[in-house]
């Protein structure tokens, strides 16, 4: 039985334990994760934040019953490639056939007076949020209608203002960059976001740095002094490579593996943010899990030819058989109540060759630029558009072509108006569909008699399906009567209803 | 003037029948009847139709052998041939070598004596029905819910007061308009691909994309809860297990949700808004979000939707299945399903079996075990070890099942094959030997409509000469097969009186309830004389401990996704012009006028890009093959999906493209989404051009 061992018991390995899980049912597969909570749902510390939820709603299902060890509070501290050896802090062994590093990444924290106390924790009253554990400090810390400094304007962090907003929290974002999210976002619709963020209560500082945090203020590079209850750290993230940098593995940016999510050692591999695959470090949590279900393949297939354990190299491609991993379309969605934001692709910025669509009224928060290229998305910014942003997303995704009407794409068709002036619906014209009676029908039956409501009825049959022409009927029995049988059927004409 | 009830639709809306001077009857709506009082869509209006149809069956047919033409027969020549060839194949091959397949259109009389018939005369474990392709996955998700499965566990009519009635994959205005009337004072949320006929009438309408509807409803179920709608009151007293599924939904959040279902945030936050301000609200799922590989998830995921807002078993909210067929609520309880015998009992259960074999007067060992389910079963025809033989009643399999062509062949490579039916059906063109039965309006008997309620249908006039009732057909056929006639009574009210007997102590326990008085509502279950049980659940679920069950489920793929060779999500459906195989619908003149020819949906930029123009022909082409459709190019289509009624036959049928990929629980097969493409076509020489547009 091959021995399988996970560490990280984040997205990426929890996804990776449940595949592996029903794919090498006959493997044995154990999850080392550092934190004592059982796994959970990253994406929705926002939702803790903003206390929608509470934390422990974002456990996920434990996956002991498909046949997963998992330990909980045990952190991977060495490498033994030699020997394959996963060796623990609390002491214990690990021994594997094939390692999985999903070792995530951390929180970074600006280099800022104060901010970290001697022993390297946070000081009071400063939270970073990447954790549960975070998340639950964040809780312990928050006042309702305090003040808050977001330290940091990029997705999360704008992410976590609003979140604050929701408690009735004032917030600052205090940004070094040009404006928010300035890594996704170009200046145009970087200003928009700020103005609509601000309508929710959050003033946004950019072009600023933080130089010191006393616990209940924070002091900015050009003097400012901002007054806080609390301080979020929302800097960005740093891969977490040192176990895999001390086993002696290669490390740029993240974990340098290729299209199969293998490192140099074919006993070794890694996935997630930790990974940087084919030169890209992702952060989000779409391309985790592809790559876990790309890995999962990949696993399933070299153990099928390797069951049993021996020298790897050179036996069995290290793809096992299976597709590698070709990327995940860039989008970022932003998960703000009410601020409706999806960059995908290039986003805003110029592509060479393609035709640009844009729909813009600043002033109402909203901003849509799409470059299209062969009929195809390359690149989208929508804000202020929530009706749109999904069809949009699916079109990118499956790199779909384009609707033709682009402008309709992104703020809808208009309207069909259902009603309509009798005298100007065309003979031909469907009014009641259960029964197939059209206006014609009605008007010769009105001659042949049939001069009030029922007795159209009864003589046509419109109305007593589901009788949502009972208007239309109605009114063309006020109309006909109204004309007193001046009406004539109208020439032909094409239908207007279906 | 005699009083019954619509042929198609699970309605079963009132009808009074007079006979007409020329010989048929003509029919009006029942102003007393409450599902329809006084309405009926344009099929129940021209449903006499079918009775004078041109080409009725009115004399059995016999294929004299393999090959060579059929030819008119007695009916005594026809069941002798048919009890020789039967007890030929069952003594070389054994008893499960004949197999059965019923519908969901049969009277309970018919259903429960065609289980009966299988499992007692014939001694086969190969029986189920085309209720199958319908109704088993909201049948599986209610009764893990709810211990019992009725579809609406409420009347019809109680719908009338709702504030909101959230509709998922059900097409009302177009496939059962009278119930529209009882909705027009709620706001709808319409959950379709389509912006169906039913859409048009939303407050709200959801259009995710095929094979993403179970993403959506954990969407809904994780935002519910995220929004604070969770009635934690309701959970604790009435349910089990709300935590372990909200883990599973934990997983499916708004953003995420948009992504894979195209429907917006906005959308889904707008939904549950709807949903939460209202007091009185209901979900109703219908094919749309049943006939999935993943059918049975996909309705439990709206059913935990519907437990965590706290709605069934409360006056005035709830959760339902709008059936679909006729009698697809009776047909399905009454045991010509391959796991289950009368009353709703499974076959599998000791108990069961000894109180039925009672009844029937046989050994509970004697009785067979479980067998395939309806695809399964139609697909291992003729194949080694399969059946060699088949007898079909109430179906039209050759249009109606999925992956059609190949189940034409396995039909085709039966040493025998008997269908009853009243009209040449598509498989009735297949058959060695052609029973030709009564249909609606010649015969009485009851049906079990969509909110479980047993009503009577009665006979009007005559058969044609020549026609025989299928409860005659099938003592015939048990006699030859050495059963005692009295085993297979031909009269409907003696067999509802033994299904009595043989449902008591089930779950759909029909035993109170009286043939002569049901003009009087009698919603089982009817455990005492007389009782009638309108709304299921109020105090209790059916479980032992009383409580509902959360079933944890989470979303996957459809089966087959749109690739490059197939770039396209086909899916199908129904007009409000036809029902089901058509094989009836087809032949009223009035119905064929504005739908008498198969048709595809398509957006206009999707059709430019595949070449073709509206009113043209296109060939819609799957792993499976192609089927002919004339292009009607509709603006409001998502552009990766064209739609495709599966009423019409031959190279029309809709079922050549669709995936029999089967639901792990419900083995429903996966009609509602497959990948495809189009080509343009040439208007055959023939045809003169033009076509319905």
């Amino acid at each position: 039985m091959s021995r399988i061992v996970i560490v990280g018991n984040g997205p990426a390995g929890y996804r990776l334990a449940q595949l592996l899980g029903a794919r090498a049912p006959e493997s044995d597969i154990t999850v080392l994760g550092e934190e004592r909570e059982p796994a959970y749902n990253r994406v929705l510390l926002t939702d803790v934040v903003a206390g929608r939820l509470a934390a422990e709603r974002t456990h996920l299902t434990p996956l002991d019953r498909a046949g997963v060890r998992v330990r909980t509070g045990v952190a991977a501290v060495g490498i033994d490639r030699h020997r394959r050896v996963v060796r623990a802090a609390d002491g214990s062994l690990h021994p594997y056939d094939h390692l999985v590093l999903a070792t995530g990444a951390r929180s970074f924290l600006p280099p800022v007076s104060g901010l970290v106390g001697a022993d390297g924790a946070l000081a009071p009253r400063a939270v970073a949020v990447r954790t549960l554990a975070d998340g639950r400090r964040l809780e312990r810390l928050l006042r309702e209608g305090g003040r808050a400094v977001v330290l940091g304007g990029g997705v999360l962090g704008v992410e976590i203002a609003r979140a604050l907003t929701e408690r009735d929290c004032k917030v600052d974002v205090v940004h070094r960059g040009p404006h928010v999210m300035d890594g996704q976002l170009g200046p145009d619709a970087g200003r928009v976001l700020s103005s609509v963020l601000e309508r929710f209560g959050i003033r946004v500082l950019a072009g600023r740095t933080a130089t010191a945090w006393t616990g209940d203020r924070l002091e900015l590079d050009d003097g400012t002094e901002l007054p806080a209850d609390l301080l979020v750290v929302s800097a960005g993230a740093v891969p977490e490579v040192e176990l895999a940098r001390r086993a002696g593995l290669r490390v740029g940016r993240g974990i340098v593996v290729d299209a199969y999510l293998c490192t140099e050692d074919p006993r070794i591999r890694a996935l997630g943010d930790c990974a940087e695959v084919e030169g890209r470090v992702s952060g989000l949590v779409a391309p985790a899990w592809e790559q876990a279900e790309v890995l999962a393949e990949v696993l399933a297939g070299v153990l099928a030819e390797a069951p049993a354990g021996g020298d790897l190299a050179g036996k069995v491609p290290a793809g096992g058989g299976g597709r590698g991993y070709a990327g995940t379309p860039a989008l970022t969605r932003l998960k703000a109540r009410d601020v409706d934001l999806v960059v995908l692709g290039e986003g805003d910025r110029e592509v060479p060759g393609s035709e640009v669509v844009t729909v813009a009224d600043a002033a109402r928060g909203r901003y849509a630029r799409m470059s299209v290229r062969g009929d195809r998305i390359v690149g989208a910014v929508l804000l202020g558009f929530p009706g749109c942003v999904a069809a949009v997303s699916q079109l990118f995704d499956a790199a779909a072509p384009v609707p033709a009407d682009r402008i309709a794409l992104l703020v809808g068709a208009g309207a069909v108006d259902g009603t309509a002036d009798p005298a100007a619906l065309p003979g031909q014209a469907v009014v009641c569909r259960c029964n197939n009676v059209t206006k014609n029908d009605l008007v010769a039956a009105w001659r042949a008699g049939a001069r009030e409501r029922s007795a159209l009825v009864r003589a046509t049959r419109a109305t007593t399906g589901c009788g949502g022409c009972g208007d239309a009927v109605a009114d063309l029995c006020r109309w006909l009567g109204a004309a007193d049988g001046e009406a004539r059927p109208e020439p032909m004409r094409p239908a207007l209803a279906r | 003037m005699v009083r019954t009830h619509c042929p198609y639709c699970a309605l079963q809306c009132g009808t009074r029948l007079e006979a007409s001077p020329s010989g048929g009857v003509t029919v009006l709506p029942d102003e007393e009847f409450p599902v329809n009082a006084g309405r009926l869509c344009v099929k129940g209006w021209t449903a006499p139709g079918v009775l004078t149809a041109a080409d009725r069956l009115t004399a059995p047919l016999i294929r004299p052998r393999p090959g060579a033409a059929r030819q008119p027969a007695s009916w005594a020549a026809a069941l002798d041939h048919v009890g020789r060839e039967l007890r030929k194949i069952t003594a070389a091959s054994g008893p499960d070598a004949v197999a059965v397949f019923g519908g969901g259109g049969l009277t309970n009389e018919k259903a429960y004596t065609l289980g009966k018939f299988a499992r007692v005369a014939l001694g086969t474990s190969q029986v189920d029905y085309n209720g199958r392709f319908c109704m088993s996955s909201a049948a599986a998700a209610g009764s893990a819910a709810f211990g019992v499965d009725r579809g609406l566990p409420f009347p019809v009519t109680d719908l009338a007061q709702a504030e909101v009635v959230l509709l998922a994959g059900a097409n009302v205005a177009e496939t059962m308009p009278p119930l529209m009337r009882h909705l027009e004072g709620a706001d709808l949320i319409v959950v379709d691909p389509r912006r169906s006929a039913t859409a048009e009438h939303a407050a709200l309408h959801l259009s995710p994309a095929p094979g993403t509807d179970l993403a959506l409803a954990l969407g809904l179920l994780h935002t519910a809860v995220a929004d604070g709608h969770l009635d934690r009151e309701y959970l604790d007293r009435r349910t089990h297990g709300f935590d372990e599924t909200w883990r599973c939904a934990a997983e499916w959040w708004p953003e995420r949700v948009e992504r894979v279902t195209g429907v917006p945030v906005a959308d889904q936050r707008a939904a549950v808004r709807l949903l939460a301000s209202a007091r009185r609200r209901y979900l109703l799922t219908g094919r749309g979000a049943e006939q999935h590989s993943k059918g049975t998830d996909t309705v439990s995921a709206y059913i935990n939707l519907a437990l965590a807002l706290g709605l069934p078993g409360r006056a005035g909210s709830g959760y339902g299945c709008l059936t679909g067929q006729g009698n697809g609520q009776g047909g399905r309880e009454h045991g010509q399903k391959a796991d289950q015998l009368p009353g709703y009992r499974k076959i599998t259960d000791p108990a069961a079996r000894a109180h039925v074999a009672r009844v029937w007067g046989v050994d509970p060992d004697a009785l067979p075990g479980p067998g395939p389910s309806g695809y399964e079963l139609l697909d291992s025809l003729g194949r080694p070890g399969g059946p060699r033989a088949l007898l079909v009643f109430g179906s039209n399999p050759v249009v109606s099942a999925p992956a059609a062509r190949r189940i034409a062949d396995r039909l085709a490579s039966l040493d025998l094959l008997v269908v009853a039916d009243f009209v040449p059906s598509e498989t009735v063109e297949l058959a060695d030997v052609v029973l030709p039965v009564t249909q609606w309006a010649e015969e009485d008997g009851t049906m079990t409509n969509l909110e479980g309620r047993v009503l009577r249908r009665r006979r009007a006039l005559d058969p044609p000469p020549g026609v025989r009732s299928d409860l005659w057909v099938l003592r015939e056929l048990a006699v030859r097969l050495g059963q005692p006639p009295e085993r297979f009574p031909d009269d409907p009210r003696t067999v509802f009186a033994e299904l009595r007997r043989a449902s008591a102590g089930g779950p759909a326990d029909y035993s109170g309830i009286d043939f002569d008085a049901l003009d009087t509502p009698a919603h089982w279950p009817s455990r005492a004389e007389g009782e009638s049980t309108p709304r299921l659940f109020l105090d209790r679920f059916a479980h032992d401990d009383g409580r509902a069950r959360f079933r944890p489920v989470t979303h996957r793929d459809a089966a087959e996704l749109p690739d490059a060779d197939y770039p396209l999500y086909a899916t199908t459906g129904r007009v409000l012009a036809q029902y089901q195989s058509g094989a009836q619908t087809r032949r009223v003149p009035e119905l064929t006028a504005g739908a008498g020819e198969a048709f595809v949906e398509v957006h206009p930029d999707t059709a430019g890009r595949f070449g073709l123009a509206d009113g043209g022909l296109a060939r819609v082409v799957s792993r499976r093959g192609g089927t002919v459709a004339r292009v009607r190019t509709v603006a409001s289509l998502r552009t990766d999906t064209v739609f495709l009624p599966f009423h019409f036959p031959d190279a029309g049928r809709a079922n050549l493209i669709t995936n029999p990929a089967l639901d792990p629980v419900s083995r429903m097969p996966e009609f509602k989404v497959c990948a495809a493409r189009l080509e343009p076509l040439e208007e055959p020489p023939a045809e003169t051009g033009g076509g319905p547009s």
